[in-house]
C-alpha cells in the first residue's frame, strides 16, 4: 500500500508537520493486526507509537488524556470487532469509556478528530495500515495539538 | 533529612503528645485499622522518613481536619501530610488516583496558556451572564464532572452551575463567566504537586485580574478556600478580589429572595473545606431555613464534628471510602430526612457513587446540592 504522508513531494519553503500519534492496541486483535501488517510488509506511515493493552476496554479516559498531556497530537484506540472480543464484552466497555473520553477532550477544547476508535482484527494487516494512514493524514491537517510543546516538522 | 525536619517544625509536629486522639476520630482509621495518623507522625518523628515516603497510606489522608480539631496541641496534620506528599512526589512516589487519573490530567492541562477550552456549553437560554463586570462566577471542574459522571450517576453536575447563575440572576446579579477558566489547583496542592499548583495559581490570578471583577462567587468550597486562602499562603500573588461561597451570598441577600412553598425534610452535610477550613456553618443553614416548608434535621455529627464524604483529591478511593460514605448516608437517613443536601459538588458525586450498584446495599436517600434546593424554590 502506498503511503500518503511519507511519499508526498516536499514543498519548498513550507515545512510539513509531522504528527506524534499514540495508538492503544489490544493484545488479541489490533496488536496482532499491526504484527500482521509488519509480516506482510505493508507500507504505511511511521508517525505513531503503539502501546499494547490487554483489552481496548482497559483504555480509560485518563490514559488518553495523559497522552495528550505529554504532547501527543492524536490518540487512536483500537480493539477487536464486536463479537470477537477475547473477553466477550471488552469492546463494548471500550465504547463507553471512549464516549467519556470524547466529552472530556471536547471540553478541553481539542478537536474531535484528534481521537479515534477503530476495530482491527488480527488478520487485517492491510486495514491497520489504512487506518494509520488515514489518521495520520487527518492529524496532519489539524496541525499540532495546543498541548504539544515541540511539534516536529519535516526537514 | 532536612526536608523532613522542616516539615515537622513547620507543622508543629514536634509538639505531638502521642495521645492518639487523631487516630481515635479519624474516619479512615475507623474502618482501616492499618491507617493511623499517630503512627504516620511517629514514623516521621522517630525514623526519619524514608519508609514514610514510600508508604501508600500517605495518600489515603482525607485532609478533612477532623484530627486537627481534636488535637490538644494543634498539630497541623493535614498540612503535614501535604508537605510529606510534596517530598514523596519529588522522590517519584504517587498514590492510586481514581478514574484513571483523568481529572488530575485535566487539572494539569488547564494550566497550558495555549489551550482554548470549550467549557461554557452549560449556559442555557434564559441564564444571564456577561463577559466583563463586577461579579464573577468561578465554575470550577463542573463541566468535566458532567462528562465523566453524568451517565453513571444519573445526575447533572452542570445543573449546579446553572442553578448558581439562576440564583444570582434572581437577586439581580449578572455574573461574568470566564470562557477559558483554569483549574484552581486545589487537588494538586493537597497532593503535593506544588510547582504545578503555583503555575495554575499565577495563570488564574492573571486571568481573574483581566476580567476586572471585584467579587468572585463560587459554588465549590474547594475553589473558594483555594482562591481565598491558599493563594495568599503560597504567596502566589494577591488578586485583591473578594471571594465568597454562594451560601454566603444567599444568606446576605436573603431578604431579596422570593420563595415558593417546598415540602421536604432535609439533612445537611458540612463539606470540610466550607466548614472546618473556612468556618462557614451558619450561612447555608440560614439560607435553607428561609425556604418555607423545608425542615432541617441535623445529623448527630454535624458542624465541627461532621464526617467527610470519604474521598478527597480523587485519590486512594476504596472499600474504606465506601464504608465511610455508607455510614454517613445511614446517619442522614436515621434523622428521618428524605434528602441529604451538601454544599460541595464532590461530596455529592462521592455519595452518589456509594449509592450505585446493588439494590440491597443502597441506603435509599436522595442527594442534592445546596444551590439546587434554593433554585428550585425560587418564585418566577
Amino acid at each position: 500500500m502506498a503511503t500518503k504522508t511519507a511519499t508526498l513531494p516536499k514543498k519548498k519553503g513550507k515545512k510539513k508537520f509531522v504528527p506524534s500519534i499514540v495508538a492503544f492496541a489490544c493484545n488479541w486483535c489490533s496488536y496482532a493486526g499491526a504484527d500482521t501488517a509488519g509480516t506482510n510488509r505493508v507500507q504505511y506511515s511511521p508517525h505513531f507509537r503503539v502501546i499494547r493493552t490487554m483489552c481496548s476496554g482497559r483504555v480509560t479516559p485518563g490514559m488518553v488524556l495523559k497522552a495528550f498531556k505529554l504532547g501527543a497530537d492524536g490518540v487512536l484506540v483500537s480493539g477487536c470487532h464486536f463479537g470477537d472480543c477475547h473477553y466477550i464484552f471488552g469492546n463494548y466497555k471500550a465504547v463507553e469509556q471512549f464516549d467519556k473520553t470524547k466529552g472530556l477532550v471536547r471540553t478541553l477544547g481539542l478537536e474531535d478528530g484528534r481521537i479515534r476508535l477503530e476495530w482491527v482484527s488480527a488478520a487485517e494487516g492491510d486495514r491497520w495500515g489504512q487506518v494509520i494512514d488515514e489518521f495520520v493524514d487527518q492529524i496532519t491537517k489539524l496541525g499540532p495539538s495546543p498541548l504539544n510543546p515541540q511539534p516536529k516538522f519535516e526537514e | 533529612m532536612d526536608a523532613t525536619v522542616e516539615q515537622l517544625k513547620k507543622n508543629r509536629v514536634f509538639l505531638c503528645l502521642e495521645c492518639g486522639k487523631c487516630t481515635a476520630v479519624c474516619p479512615i482509621s475507623r474502618y482501616n485499622k492499618s491507617y493511623s495518623p499517630r503512627r504516620l507522625i511517629a514514623e516521621g518523628l522517630f525514623y526519619g522518613g524514608d519508609d514514610l515516603y514510600s508508604d501508600q497510606l500517605l495518600w489515603s489522608c482525607l485532609t478533612c481536619q477532623l484530627c486537627s480539631q481534636r488535637c490538644p496541641v494543634d498539630v497541623k496534620y493535614s498540612e503535614y501530610m501535604r508537605d510529606v506528599r510534596a517530598e514523596a512526589y519529588n522522590r517519584g512516589e504517587w498514590g492510586k488516583p481514581t478514574h484513571g487519573g483523568a481529572l488530575h490530567h485535566v487539572m494539569e492541562m488547564t494550566a497550558s496558556p495555549t489551550l482554548k477550552q470549550k467549557r461554557t456549553d452549560w449556559i442555557e437560554k434564559g441564564l444571564k451572564t456577561k463577559k466583563k463586570g463586577d461579579v464573577l462566577y468561578f465554575v470550577g471542574c463542573l463541566p468535566y464532572h458532567q462528562e465523566l459522571f453524568c451517565k453513571d450517576f444519573d445526575f447533572s453536575p452542570v445543573s449546579i452551575a446553572q442553578d448558581t447563575v439562576r440564583i444570582l440572576n434572581h437577586i439581580g446579579i449578572e455574573p461574568v463567566v470566564m470562557e477559558n477558566e483554569c483549574c484552581c489547583g486545589h487537588d494538586l496542592y493537597w497532593l503535593g504537586q506544588l510547582e504545578k499548583f503555583d503555575e495554575l495559581g499565577q495563570q488564574n490570578i492573571k486571568d481573574l485580574k483581566k476580567t476586572g471583577a471585584k467579587t468572585i462567587i463560587t459554588a465549590c468550597p474547594e475553589c473558594a478556600y483555594t482562591l481565598k486562602e491558599v493563594y495568599a499562603q503560597r504567596k502566589i500573588g494577591d488578586s485583591g478580589i473578594e471571594i465568597k461561597h454562594i451560601s454566603e451570598v444567599v444568606a446576605e441577600n436573603i431578604g431579596k429572595f422570593k420563595f415558593t412553598e417546598q415540602a421536604q425534610t432535609i439533612s445537611y452535610q458540612d463539606p470540610c473545606r466550607l466548614g472546618r477550613y473556612m468556618g462557614i456553618y451558619d450561612q447555608p443553614r440560614q439560607a435553607l431555613a428561609a425556604v418555607p416548608g423545608v425542615e432541617l434535621h441535623e445529623m448527630p455529627r454535624n458542624r465541627r464534628g461532621a464526617i467527610c464524604c470519604g474521598t478527597t483529591n480523587w485519590m486512594n478511593c476504596g472499600a474504606t471510602s465506601k464504608r465511610i460514605q455508607h455510614g454517613r448516608l445511614e446517619e442522614a437517613k436515621a434523622t428521618g430526612a428524605e434528602t441529604l443536601v451538601t454544599a460541595c459538588p464532590k461530596c455529592q458525586i462521592h455519595f452518589r457513587c456509594s449509592e450505585c450498584g446493588d439494590e440491597s446495599q443502597k441506603v435509599g436517600i436522595q442527594l442534592t446540592d445546596f444551590v439546587n434546593v434554593i433554585a428550585s424554590a425560587l418564585k418566577g
